[in-house]
């Protein structure tokens, strides 16, 4: 409601009541911002929260690790340099593929899904070999700095506008999907958030470790292969749309359990949904500073700010070093 | 007697990869019986925890067959499985931010809905489990609050939640005090004999075994296993031999693993009950020899039931008065 309200024109409440339900106002160009920019922000920025929320969730448990993140895995990097390989690379030899266009967008999304696999199965295949969850989390984040090197190589050779565009994208922007991408971009979100939701029951066993699981007459390999898929789809339409954004996968589950005190999925899972669409939501307003003339801040200078103080946090209070164990 | 809830045919045991296997052992006929305690006891890389492990599924035998109530293995499915054996592992690792009633309703998993929900019956069975285990006053604490021993019994509770006849347990003694663990031992013969559950679990401690359970499986790396109730094996030299060690000797009365000392000197103890076989063990620890009859050669300590002091007498017919043994052993530890 507030990120309706919020924005670099002033629009009163009582307009914005007056638009959402369908009546004329006073000025035109307030119902275009509301419908064209502001609804499909929050929706976006709701949507991409909840999205990376669950995945670092998901990826904590499957690693058994509090530090996993699609970030820090990674993921976000691999996915990152299929859209790169897709902006950079597939668009001038396809000619000129609007960025609004379905198939240009299907192409990316494709990209990142492709991109954000790749890494993962490259730290499934390290995770059957290496217990160790540092020396995993070291992997990850090699495989991320290697993703980013290949990525700032592409940018050597590509041309001027496609590099700024792409580090524009880079920067993290809930802003970059239209109302006319909305509906895509919702029907591929939601699917896989509801799927998560389901995926509450053999969660909560995978708790316990995998050979508890096991004994509670859980799949492990099909589970983790699901999860896998799951977490993949969810981080590349993310990423494909708005950037890679850090911090939010990972801090958000802790920022979730520090508020609800417990693991158990069953209300851990739904909170961190809530609590991943409204911290992405209050992330996206902080890029509206005072003062700023109309010019937003990038996402990713907002993120860190709150997730890295999470983080320490988490590593300092004693009952979640239980965790850690 | 009963059917045995879980028998093994010519199993082989070990760990496999791509490029070797690792045999462990090789032709183990066991049996576990209903209503009994069984301790499997071995000594480090005996092949204990590869043995659980490959009966409770998570490890694929090399070689041989397993049957559990009377059906191989191999043939249930995976969730029927899960509602005939419950584990209960040694690491620590349990999420510390559980709370002990969500563990505990774990054990419900595969009972319970595609959503997992608990209904009434199931509200009923975890409460019991933890009636049982002794631990429903910790229902609300977190799983990282608790001591060794309620964690262990918070686990036990997990698994009889799963309502399973079998319970295998890794090592549940490890972490525990002298009292928790006999409490433990209680608590698992409790199960086994009013519920008629079959339990199996390892274990480093013997006297604990020797004492509270029903049969001893002793497995030795590449030697097989003997199997028997503990007095059985005691009394027909099995355990001694099993154990049998320089220095180390297993002594069939106390049921205990002694030192043996080279003895320096030989003394003799005039004394009786407790008094003796103390004064014995402060005397072994000093590296001397106790023997069963005074000679000429012999250090003597007489210290009988209405003694108040222990005398002291020297093979050159020296005497010397103490009023405690560890004024003694200071002395003769420079024999």
């Amino acid at each position: 409601m507030f990120s309706l309200i919020r924005g670099s024109v002033d629009i009163p409440l009582k307009s914005i009541i007056n638009i959402l339900s369908g009546n004329e106002t006073e000025k035109n160009s307030w119902t275009n911002i509301i419908w064209q920019t502001r609804l499909p922000q929050a929706v976006t920025a709701m949507l991409c929260g909840a999205a990376l929320a669950v995945c670092g969730l998901m990826l904590q448990t499957l690693f058994r690790n509090p530090l996993a993140g699609p970030s820090i895995l990674g993921i976000s990097d691999g996915a990152n340099l299929g859209v790169a390989l897709v902006m950079m690379g597939g668009a001038a030899v396809m000619g000129k593929l609007s960025m609004l266009n379905i198939t240009g967008n299907l192409l990316i999304i494709g990209g990142a899904f492709i991109g954000a696999s790749f890494v993962l199965a490259i730290i499934i295949w390290f995770s059957s070999k290496i217990k160790n969850a540092v020396m995993l989390l070291i992997i990850g984040m090699m495989v991320g700095y290697i993703a980013s090197s290949v990525i700032s190589i592409l940018n050597y050779y590509a041309s001027p506008d496609r590099v700024h565009a792409f580090v524009m994208w880079g920067m993290g922007d809930f802003s970059s999907v239209t109302l006319r991408q909305l509906p895509l971009f919702s029907a591929l979100m939601l699917p896989a958030l509801l799927f998560s939701v389901l995926l509450i029951k053999p969660l909560n066993a995978l708790l316990l470790g995998e050979q508890y699981a096991t004994n509670l007459g859980i799949k492990i390999k099909n589970l983790r292969i699901i999860i896998l898929i799951c977490t993949g789809l969810l981080t590349a339409v993310a990423t494909a749309y708005c950037g890679p954004i850090s911090f939010i996968g990972l801090a958000v589950p802790h920022v979730a359990r520090l508020m609800i005190k417990t693991s158990n999925f069953k209300r851990l899972l739904p909170v961190t949904l809530l609590t991943g669409a409204n911290i992405a939501l209050l992330c996206n307003q902080l890029t509206i500073l005072p003062g700023g003339n109309g010019i937003l801040l990038p996402l990713n200078a907002i993120t860190p700010l709150f997730g890295a103080p999470i983080i320490l946090y988490v590593i300092l209070s004693r009952r979640q070093q239980n965790y850690f164990e | 007697m009963e059917q045995p809830a879980i028998e093994t045919y010519n199993l082989s045991i070990g760990y496999s990869s791509k490029q070797n296997e690792t045999l462990l052992n090789s032709n183990l006929e066991l049996s576990l019986y209903p209503g009994e305690v069984t301790a499997l006891l071995g000594i480090n890389g005996a092949g204990k925890s590869t043995l659980l492990r490959t009966i409770a599924g998570f490890l694929p035998p090399l070689k041989g067959e397993i049957r559990i109530m009377g059906r191989n293995r191999i043939s249930i499915p995976v969730k029927e499985l899960s509602r005939s054996i419950g584990i209960v592992l040694t690491d620590k690792s349990t999420i510390g931010t559980l709370k002990v009633f969500d563990l505990v309703s774990l054990g419900r998993h595969p009972y319970t809905d595609f959503f997992g929900r608990l209904r009434t019956k199931d509200y009923q069975i975890i409460n019991e489990a933890m009636q049982r285990t002794g631990i429903e006053h910790k229902a609300e604490s977190y799983v990282g609050e608790l001591s060794d021993g309620e964690r262990q019994k918070a686990m036990i509770a997990k698994a009889l939640a799963q309502e399973c006849p079998i319970i295998l347990l890794d090592e549940p003694t490890a972490f525990l005090d002298v009292t928790s663990r006999i409490e433990l031992m209680l608590l698992l013969r409790e199960l086994a004999t009013s519920e008629n559950k079959s339990i199996l679990l390892s274990t480093h401690d013997i006297e604990l075994a020797l004492t509270l359970s029903d049969q001893l499986w002793l497995l030795k790396k590449h030697e097989g296993i003997k199997c028997g109730t503990p007095e059985d094996l005691v009394l027909d030299n099995t355990i001694a031999s099993y154990f049998a060690k320089e220095s180390i000797c297993f002594d069939v009365l106390t049921g205990r693993l002694n030192y043996v000392p080279e003895g320096r000197l030989d003394v003799f103890i005039e004394s009786e009950g407790a008094k003796a076989f103390w004064l014995a063990n402060a005397v072994k620890r000093c590296g001397l020899k106790p023997v069963g009859s005074p000679s000429d050669t012999a250090i003597r300590i007489k210290w009988t039931a209405e003694d108040t002091l222990i005398t002291l007498q020297f093979p050159n017919g020296k005497k010397q008065t103490i009023s405690t043994v560890g004024e003694l052993t200071r002395m003769i530890k420079h024999f």
